[in-house]
């Protein structure tokens, strides 16, 4: 059985200019001990997604429909009481800008050990044993523990907040931008303790980023969203070597690589839509080389093209890149 | 390295002073941000700057465009050194030929100037042009760097404009003026990728159309070869490796640029890179020892490498530079 189903989520913010309409219809499924990654620019809703499920959703934000089930049980319709259990019991989050989401005035192992206390009831001594154990498996010296986060670089930060995650065993893990801000070694390092960790514990992660060279990487199945919807969803694979939705081969196209030969970088005309008043129909319609009438009149759904293959396109390109 | 370059640096440093206690009275330490750096840049040729954050490539580039003053060294335009440029006309004249493109266009646009104010600004500055004459060099230049067409752009504000569109009025701010040489210090890492793209192709053709330099500075070695012809790899103020930009990515011989190509992420599912073999972490350069800055992370370094200063930059294959002992003893046989 799926560890998380998400189906027809809608989430709106409101404002003071109308509905924000930042998911809208997004529907995916993930096991036990899958790591998903979602792709997308920046305002696409990736980040909201990833908020909804937490619900760690701003006032303003609705979930207009659509429901998250977690083993089983609706998330949507939680209590916060309830939720406030879920919440890093069960599913834990690495904020994007994590060295910012600790607090300055709080030695960084008291903050984890807070955070334990919080969910399970153990003494102080054992929390502190448990702290210790998540810095050695995050490659932090527990001697570190009683420093402050002004003492840490960023990626010791990014390392502590990422053992703050897995303080609690937590079945699933979203990282959003868990590496953006770091340089390359530190993020490469990064990057591949938490693979271990994750293949060590058995553990599902969301993977949340812009650049697709790390989600490449780290995640077995990839999402990829734009405007609110998912428009492409496939192993990782199949997404790299036979995108079928324009945008996904448009943002392939647009990424420069060390490897290989140099090629010319495709261009997108034209900006992400603004989701206020999004496109009539599909919403990449207005940048589509393949636009026709039907995607102005009519939005397409997801449909499986391929075993395991979703596109929401009404013209799947069919091409190896 | 080359005489004849537009721009030529020769052993540019600076100091930054740091205190090691708060209240202490006087300065004993500083930062070796740039330490003894030589390039020179070709005219129309994009040379790139790369390194981790803290390697000293922005502040070059400061130095460069005289938002800073060297501690040492000097910077050479067409031959004549900028040392002496103060202020006043010789100031302006330097910039008419110099300009520089920021990272971030939320920050680097006055957000009460419309994009008509902030293109024309260097114009007059420079006071050489009617009135005419800049309208119509604003709105030349608004074309050229795909603002079209000019007027439904010319009376808006930042706030008015998309990421992607911020940075095309500040590409526009620096060649209005058809400098000979533009510093761009990350001008994309702030843009999503579809418009990344974009702007990287722009500043491609502006090069072929207007014939100005780059000097680009960036922190991702994948940009830096798709831009550059030749490419700098800057490690605690000091460049480590120089050469063509295929050259440096495809065969590097320094240690730590080989570090840094094993750790950039590939998209591409079915390779599998190797981890780099690079010990610790970035230390702040503050009085660091003469030896080799890259030797307490480097894992060949040996004795040979921490009694003697630091390497040279030795050219190992025609153009491609390289400062290690141990590269250049390979290289020998």
């Amino acid at each position: 059985m799926a560890l998380l189903t998400v189906q027809d989520l809608t989430m709106h913010y409101r404002t003071k200019l109308g509905g924000v309409h930042a998911v809208d219809g997004v529907s995916f499924a993930m096991a036990e001990g899958e790591a998903i990654g979602l792709v997308g620019e920046s305002g696409c809703g990736k980040t909201s997604v990833a908020m909804a499920l937490l619900r760690l959703l701003p006032d303003n934000a609705q979930i207009l429909g659509g429901e998250i089930l977690f083993e089983g049980r609706d998330l949507v319709k939680l209590s916060e009481h309830e939720m406030r259990k879920v919440r890093w019991r069960s599913i834990s989050m690495v904020f994007q800008a994590a060295m910012n989401s600790l607090n300055p005035v709080y030695r960084v192992g008291q903050q984890i050990i807070e955070a334990i206390q919080q969910h399970l009831s153990v003494s102080e001594r054992e929390a502190r044993s448990r702290v210790a154990e998540h810095y050695n498996l995050v490659g932090l010296d527990p001697k570190l523990m009683d420093r402050y986060p002004h003492e840490y670089s960023g990626g010791m930060k990014q390392r502590a907040v990422i053992a703050m995650a897995l303080a609690c065993s937590p079945k699933l893990i979203i990282a959003d931008e868990p590496t953006t801000a770091l340089d390359v070694i530190v993020q490469d390092r990064i990057l591949r303790r938490i693979n271990e960790v994750r293949a060590e514990f058995n553990m599902a992660m969301m993977y949340i980023s812009h650049d697709i060279a790390v989600i490449a990487e780290v995640a077995e199945r990839i999402g990829v969203m734009y405007a609110g919807w998912i428009v492409e969803m496939a192993d990782t694979v199949s997404v790299f070597k036979h995108p079928a939705h324009p945008y996904t081969i448009a943002l392939m196209s647009a990424f420069p690589s060390i490897k290989g030969d140099k090629r010319v970088l495709a261009q997108l005309p034209g900006e992400p839509p603004n989701l206020l008043a999004p496109p009539s129909g599909c919403r990449f319609h207005p940048r589509c080389p393949h636009a026709t009438a039907e995607c102005v009149d009519e939005a397409p759904r997801l449909e499986e093209i391929d075993k395991g293959h979703f596109v929401s396109c009404w013209h799947p390109q069919r091409r190896s890149q | 390295m080359s005489e004849n370059g537009l721009l030529t640096v020769a052993g540019l440093s600076k100091l930054f002073p740091v205190k090691k206690r708060t209240y202490s009275l006087r300065v004993r330490n500083f930062i070796h941000a740039v330490d003894g750096l030589s390039f020179s840049v070709e005219r129309g040729e994009v040379f790139g700057l790369v390194g981790e954050s803290g390697c000293g490539k922005t502040t070059t580039g400061k130095l460069i465009v005289k938002l800073l003053d060297p501690t040492a060294g000097a910077v050479l335009l067409g031959g004549e050194n900028t040392a002496s440029i103060r202020r006043g006309k010789p100031l302006r004249a330097f910039r008419r030929r110099v300009q520089m493109i920021f990272q971030d266009p939320y920050e680097s646009l006055n957000p009460r100037f419309t994009v008509f104010d902030t293109v024309a600004e260097p114009l007059v500055v420079q006071n050489r042009h009617s009135v005419a004459e800049r309208e119509r060099a604003v709105a030349e230049i608004l074309v050229a760097v795909g603002l079209a067409p000019p007027e439904t752009f010319m009376f808006r504000f930042p706030h008015e404009l998309s990421g992607g569109q911020r940075q095309r009025v500040s590409i526009a701010r620096a060649m209005v003026i058809h400098p000979d040489f533009v510093a761009a210090d990350e001008p994309t890492s702030m843009l999503d990728v579809s418009i990344r793209a974009g702007i990287m192709e722009l500043l491609l053709g502006l090069r072929a159309d207007l014939g100005v330099s780059y000097l680009y500075i960036t922190h991702d070695l994948a940009v830096a070869r798709y831009m550059c012809n030749r490419i700098g790899v800057m490690y605690l103020g000091k460049i480590v490796e120089l050469g063509p930009a295929e050259e440096v990515v495809q065969n590097s011989l320094h240690p730590y640029t080989q570090a840094l190509i094993a750790s950039v992420p590939v998209p591409d599912p079915t390779y599998h890179r190797q981890p780099g073999e690079i010990k610790g972490d970035v230390a702040a350069p503050i009085d660091p020892p003469a030896r080799c800055r890259f030797y307490p992370r480097c894992p060949r370094g040996d004795k040979q490498c921490e009694e003697v200063s630091h390497p040279p930059l030795d050219e190992l294959q025609p153009g491609h530079f390289v400062a290690c002992y141990k590269a250049s003893a390979q290289s020998r046989g």
